[in-house]
């Protein structure tokens, strides 16, 4: 395997663990990962928390210390963008004009915020947050006086942004279309339990609103927002998180299998079986999920390339990973343990109005998955229960008394075959980090 | 300033220099130690940082919070009396010399 070369395309969270993963299996070949993102890797959760906030510093938001790729002999190249696929050759053109051969082609592109469809919508001061510059820029217009913030689409990104800049102290609205809040994602019991937190605090949320229409200054700065049925509200600053849209486009052109995503087998393999495709931009059969899916979070970056790099070396294994998922809010630990939709019951455990809850959602009777509002223990559990397949039916979890915690431990075997670390030799480095 | 060991399951070792205000979490991303995955970045959410404090420690550790012990629940090694989250132990003087030995699989 001496001459294999693997060529990642795309340097953000499930790129950069690819390449890890596969140095952790002690795999000897090239690994090149292509970036269009400088300064390089970088974890993107805080942006719409700390960062924003200004409590997380621009250093802790890198995955890793530069010397970690010339140490992992991992090549990166930050600041540049694959522009084509030839399959024929097995080879990638980049936007340098550097062309590169692979044995194993590794899409990680990622995805990109999807743009408000409305009049308006490239006026200044209209935002969407994806990387570290669109973080920079709104904690930029964050930082000053209190303004008048909208957030357009009550999803994670969204409501994250709305928490953060209330915390600061401005003026914040949410618009959203659809009847509820994160309407997608959690039950109905969760997302009214996170929009009261959010009224409580003084954000306007308006829920089942379309925006129409955005108008602006004599400098083009968004100044009003129009809504159906003919209400505008002052804005200074607008913020779009409406959804994202999965960077297909790579493989598109060179004619790989694509819907919403980049369709992807048991193994994350694309319909040609040297590429791969994970993360936020592939779609891939779901065993918990019946189906297939797409889903953006970084567990899901993560465990991916554990499953990616294990194919590379010749030791595949399906992908059945439990997704889990975080956000925070005001004081609100929201966690999400495996697929909550679609269910037929639910139980909720705990106090709603003092914040502190779960609810189990069952299908069939069967528990597939478990949203906990500063419950971490339910999360934790619940995600080792899903993870050995135990069952918890709904009868048990509305016996007065409940608790996961009182429930023995049951042993879990990992869901990924992990390597052992290869070091054999004791190592003592000087850190210069501060 | 601390020397942290963090000690593999397959008995090798890797000590470092950590500098406050770090954590023992991010000890080992800023000098590529292996075994700790800290999904959530640091923020008590995720229990992929687990470690077990060496038996023998005698170091001053912070107390464990109820948020910490709540995560404890989750993790995918078996939780012992020593086990903590990496990411909740702030690094400092008081602290050096500190052994730590990584789970099996942190998910
Ligand atoms: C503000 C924010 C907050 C979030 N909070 C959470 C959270 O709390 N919890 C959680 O689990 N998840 C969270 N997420 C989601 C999580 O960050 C993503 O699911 C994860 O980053 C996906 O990783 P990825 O590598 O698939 O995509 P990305 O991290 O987006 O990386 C893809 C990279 O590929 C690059 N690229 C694309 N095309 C090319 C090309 N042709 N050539 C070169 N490079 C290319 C892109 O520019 C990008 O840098 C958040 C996301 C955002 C934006
Ligand atoms: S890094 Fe997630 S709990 Fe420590």
């Amino acid at each position: 395997m001496a001459a294999h070369a693997v060529v990642v395309v795309g340097a953000g969270q499930a790129g950069f663990e690819t390449a890890c993963a596969l140095r952790s299996r002690g795999f000897r070949g090239r690994i090149t990962l292509i970036g269009d993102e400088p300064p390089g890797p970088s974890y993107r959760p805080p942006l719409s928390k700390g960062y924003l906030a200004g409590t997380v510093a621009a250093e802790e938001i890198a995955l890793r210390p530069p010397s970690f790729y010339t140490e992992q002999d991992i090549e990166l190249l930050p600041g540049d963008r694959v522009a084509s696929l030839d399959r024929e050759r097995r080879t990638v053109l980049l936007e340098s004009g550097l062309r590169l051969p692979y044995d194993n082609l590794v899409l990680a592109t990622g995805s990109r915020p999807r743009s408000l469809p409305v009049p308006g919508a490239s006026l200044t001061g209209v935002l969407s947050l994806r990387g570290l510059a669109d973080a920079e820029d709104l904690r930029l217009r964050l930082s000053g006086p209190p303004r008048r913030l909208v957030v357009v689409g009550a999803g994670f990104i969204g409501l994250e942004v709305a928490a953060t800049a209330r915390g600061l102290g401005h003026d914040v609205t949410v618009v959203e279309a659809q009847p509820r809040a994160l309407a997608r994602a959690l039950t109905p019991t969760t997302s009214d339990r996170i929009v009261a937190e959010h009224r409580e605090r003084g954000v306007r949320v308006l829920l089942g609103r379309e925006v129409t229409a955005l108008f602006g200054d004599a400098e083009g700065r968004v100044q009003v927002m129009e809504l159906d049925g003919g209400e505008r509200i002052a804005a200074d600053l607008v913020v779009v998180g409406v959804g994202v849209l999965p960077n297909i486009e790579l493989a598109l052109a060179a004619d790989l299998l694509v819907g919403d995503g980049v369709v992807v087998d048991a193994q994350l393999r694309t319909s040609d079986p040297d590429i791969f495709a994970l993360g936020d931009c592939a779609r891939f059969p779901s065993p918990r999920a019946g189906r297939h899916v797409r889903v953006e979070s970084v567990q899901n970056a993560s465990d991916q390339a554990k499953c990616v790099a294990a194919a590379v070396c010749g030791e595949p294994y399906a992908y059945t990973a439990v997704p889990w998922f975080w956000s925070e809010q005001y004081a609100l630990r929201l966690q999400i343990a495996g697929l909550t939709a679609p269910h037929d019951e639910t139980v909720t455990v705990g106090d709603l109005a003092d914040g502190k809850f779960s609810v189990f959602c069952f299908r069939g009777g069967r528990l597939t998955g478990v949203e906990s509002v500063n419950r971490p223990a339910d999360h934790g559990i619940a995600r080792r229960l899903l993870t050995a397949g135990t069952d918890l039916s709904p009868g048990t979890v509305r016996e007065p008394g409940f608790d996961l915690k009182r429930l023995p431990r049951t042993p879990t075997t990992p869901t990924t075959p992990t390597a052992s670390p290869s070091r054999t030799t004791i190592q003592e480095r000087l850190s210069v980090h501060a | 300033m601390a020397k942290i060991t963090y000690k593999h399951p397959n008995g090798t070792v890797t000590i470092v220099d950590v500098q406050a205000p770090n954590t023992v979490m991010r000890g080992a991303k800023l000098n590529n130690v292996d075994g700790i995955e800290a999904q959530c970045g640091g923020s008590a959410q995720c229990g992929t940082c687990h470690v077990y404090v060496d038996e023998a420690n005698t170091l001053p550790l912070p107390e464990m919070d109820s948020v910490e012990d709540d995560v404890l629940y989750g993790t995918a090694c078996e939780r012992t009396e020593f086990s903590r989250l990496s990411c909740q132990l702030p690094v400092g003087d008081e602290i050096d010399g500190l052994l730590v030995h990584l789970p099996e699989a942190q998910s």
